[in-house]
């Protein structure tokens, strides 16, 4: 029990490796199995011809049965080794099959048919990624324009976003005005208020405003993100104010102080807002789910849900666009991770 | 942005984009120059919170007012002034029970399904989460050699997208999948996951669990790094036993963090939808049928969309979701439930 306690309250280990130590390692390699196992299984398996994808049980890696070219004849032959009877050992290729029995030639020498019972025989596998399942989302699929409605609307609504949140940052953090402190409180309100609850409504305001089937109907309802404004509230109140009033001095119209001064300064704060905005449009599902009804205006993650409604015996085009989807989201971890767990640990923001 | 950066500013493409951003920003410059010469001194500030305001009034303060509208009216209209008033026949036939623990016996007996679905997944979910989510976080915070790699390792599905994080399970999860694949090498035999009422509610527990722990663990993890070391060093000098510092330090000092965790995660798996509707639609039958799939079904899925009864089952979350957020105001104040 004690050394368990001293497990949990440790902040610093000293001196030798004790076994709360391993313990603490074999949690953190397990659990990292567990989280970053499935993402590498479905990225692996994005890479499988259809014949792979049915293999079971399944291969680690994208394989396919290899292939030789023999002499006399046209197409390349189908690799086999050979388990059992006069020819063990041997890699043979097929030249046909009737029932239970094989015909195969040597690639050596592709004189003489032998003839081999199929169960004396396993098939010679070599690595082999299937990039067309990659390549055909383009060509099948209209991929394309499932990708270009998001990356739109991703990056329009960020724009917005960062900027109509710096601007009601910018006036509740450096101007005093009767109802100020009104606003705000409205804002923060409307933290409490999840869009779960205002789907119906909202669905109607969108369609009174012709913003259905529009990727317009994603982004405006979006923008106005109280998380953002509160973030760079909270940043702008720490920049001073002297440099606002030196500017006013220098006869700086508002407009000019907000956009040559607060925002540059701002900049930390506008990263982690801009990070978030990203993550947020690109992954977002129900609002778009019921605000885009045709399907050319999908975005990535309802192209998705479509297809995997469609496409249950295409595995490996739904995880090539899985894969798709998933990989601007973990570049941008890979390079912006200290940005977005500070961000996080410091707001309590997602 | 970048226009007062030099170390941005150097390549021709970042002048290029910084030229085009100062011309942009540089419009509102003369019609604002002129409202700040013809407005009273400290209207500006409306001006600059004008526009997100607008948006919050159309997109969110207005729905609420036409929400409890809506939950009065019935038919199958769009329009407001399409639907006939009804009162509050919705709320009746949604709580219109026999026996409240039993759905068969409710009018409604998809919603009390998905209530009582809900609220064993939010009990089993939030429980399991906060436990593991300050395993990792206690684990994290020792002298560990490859710290930050795990630490990205658990917070990496956070970033996810819902859907990709339904999929890369169900792929795992699938009768031809990896996990049976291993159960067969063991001896045991295939299952499938999805298809079975109570492995599938389980499967969707635990992928929520998966797809949100980190959130929480780096939550905990800023809670633990803001204790203060003196006092473990006090603890130390006093050679208390390392259980007692837990107990008397650490777990009351982490209290806060756990408060923020606690409420944060209730109020969001109450909201449970992406993931599960993707995973498993809701199925087999309702086994994993949760409210916000029931709001979303009734109003939007069938033919037969029911706006009323959807707004009316929406007011009767939202009164969940704020008396959690009460808790969550009266428990620590200021950190609200910040999503975008």
């Amino acid at each position: 029990m004690g050394k368990l306690a001293r497990m949990l309250t440790a902040t610093r280990g000293r001196g030798r490796m004790d076994w709360t130590d391993w313990a603490s390692y074999l949690y953190l390699v397990l659990g990292t199995l567990l989280m970053l196992g499935p993402v590498v299984w479905l990225g692996l398996s994005s890479l499988k011809s259809p014949s792979g994808l049915i293999e079971f049980p399944p291969t680690l890696l994208p394989q396919e049965q290899a292939r030789a070219t023999v002499p006399n004849y046209p197409n390349p032959l189908p690799l086999y080794r050979i388990t059992k009877g006069d020819h063990a050992g041997q890699t043979l290729a097929e030249v046909r099959k009737i029932g239970l029995q094989a015909t195969m030639v040597d690639p050596a020498g592709p004189e003489t048919l032998i003839r081999v019972p199929v169960d004396d025989r396993a098939k010679v596998m070599r690595f082999h990624a299937a990039w067309d399942n990659y390549t055909d989302l383009m060509r099948k699929f209209d991929f394309g324009r499932y990708l270009w409605n998001s990356v739109f609307i991703t990056t329009v609504a960020t724009i917005i976003t960062l900027l109509m949140n710096s601007m009601a940052a910018f006036a509740l953090s450096k101007y005093r005005f009767a109802g100020r402190d009104a606003v705000f409180l409205l804002m923060l309100a409307t933290l409490m208020i999840p869009p779960t609850i205002i789907l119906v409504p909202n669905y109607l305001i969108a369609a009174v405003l012709g913003l259905t089937d529009n990727p317009w109907g994603v982004i405006w309802p979006a923008v106005a993100t109280p998380t953002g404004v509160f973030l760079l509230r909270q940043y702008m109140l720490t920049l001073p104010d002297d440099l606002i009033e030196a500017a006013r001095m220098d006869n700086a119209s508002e407009w000019r102080i907000y956009w040559k001064i607060v925002l540059p300064l701002s900049r930390p704060a506008l990263a982690v807002l801009a990070i978030f905005s990203v993550m947020w449009r690109w992954n977002e599902f129900l609002w778009p789910m019921v605000v885009l009804g045709r399907n050319e205006k999908f975005t990535l993650p309802l192209a998705l849900n479509s297809f995997q409604g469609e496409l249950t015996t295409q595995w490996n085009y739904l995880l090539a666009m899985t894969v798709v989807t998933l990989v601007p989201v973990t570049v941008i971890f890979a390079f912006l991770q200290r940005q977005i767990t500070q961000g996080i640990a410091s707001a309590g923001v997602k | 942005m970048t226009v007062s950066n030099p170390n941005i500013a150097t390549s021709g493409a970042a002048r290029v984009f910084g030229r085009l951003y100062g011309a942009v920003m540089n419009l509102p410059e003369r019609p604002m120059r002129w409202a700040q010469a013809a407005l009273p001194d400290g209207r500006l500030g409306w001006l600059f919170v004008g526009p997100n305001l607008l948006i919050f009034g159309i997109f969110t303060f207005l729905p609420i007012v036409i929400d409890f509208y809506y939950s009065g009216t019935g038919g199958t209209n769009l329009l407001p002034t399409d639907r006939p008033w009804v009162g509050p026949e919705n709320f009746a036939s949604l709580l219109d029970c026999k026996n409240y623990l039993d759905p068969n016996s409710c009018v409604r007996d998809q919603f009390w399904y998905a209530i009582w679905n809900t609220a064993e997944f939010v009990v089993l979910q939030v429980s399991l989460m906060l436990v593991f989510s300050l395993i990792t976080a206690l684990v994290l915070n020792r002298k560990i050699i490859g710290r930050g790699f795990f630490r990205a390792a658990f917070f990496y599905p956070v970033l996810l997208s819902p859907v990709v994080v339904a999929l890369i399970w169900k792929w795992v999860l699938q009768r031809d999948g990896v996990l049976n694949a291993a159960f067969i090498a063991g001896g045991l035999d295939p299952v499938d996951w999805l298809l079975n009422a109570r492995s599938a509610f389980g499967w969707t527990v635990f992928v929520s669990i998966w797809a949100h722990m980190g959130f929480y663990t780096l939550i905990l993890l800023a809670g633990l790094q803001a204790i203060p070391a003196d006092i473990y060093e006090a603890a130390a000098m006093d050679a208390a036993p390392p259980f007692r510092v837990f107990r008397r330090i650490t777990l009351p000092l982490l209290m806060p963090s756990v408060l923020v965790v606690l409420v944060l995660g209730l109020i969001r798996a109450v909201q449970i939808f992406d993931e599960v509707y993707v995973l498993t639609g809701g199925g087999p039958g309702s086994a994993t049928t949760y409210l916000v799939e029931f709001i979303y079904n009734t109003g939007f899925s069938s033919q037969v969309r029911q706006y009323g009864l959807a707004a009316a089952a929406s007011l009767l979350l939202a009164g969940v979701l704020l008396v959690l957020t009460l808790i969550q105001l009266r428990g620590m104040r200021g950190k609200g439930d910040t999503r975008g």
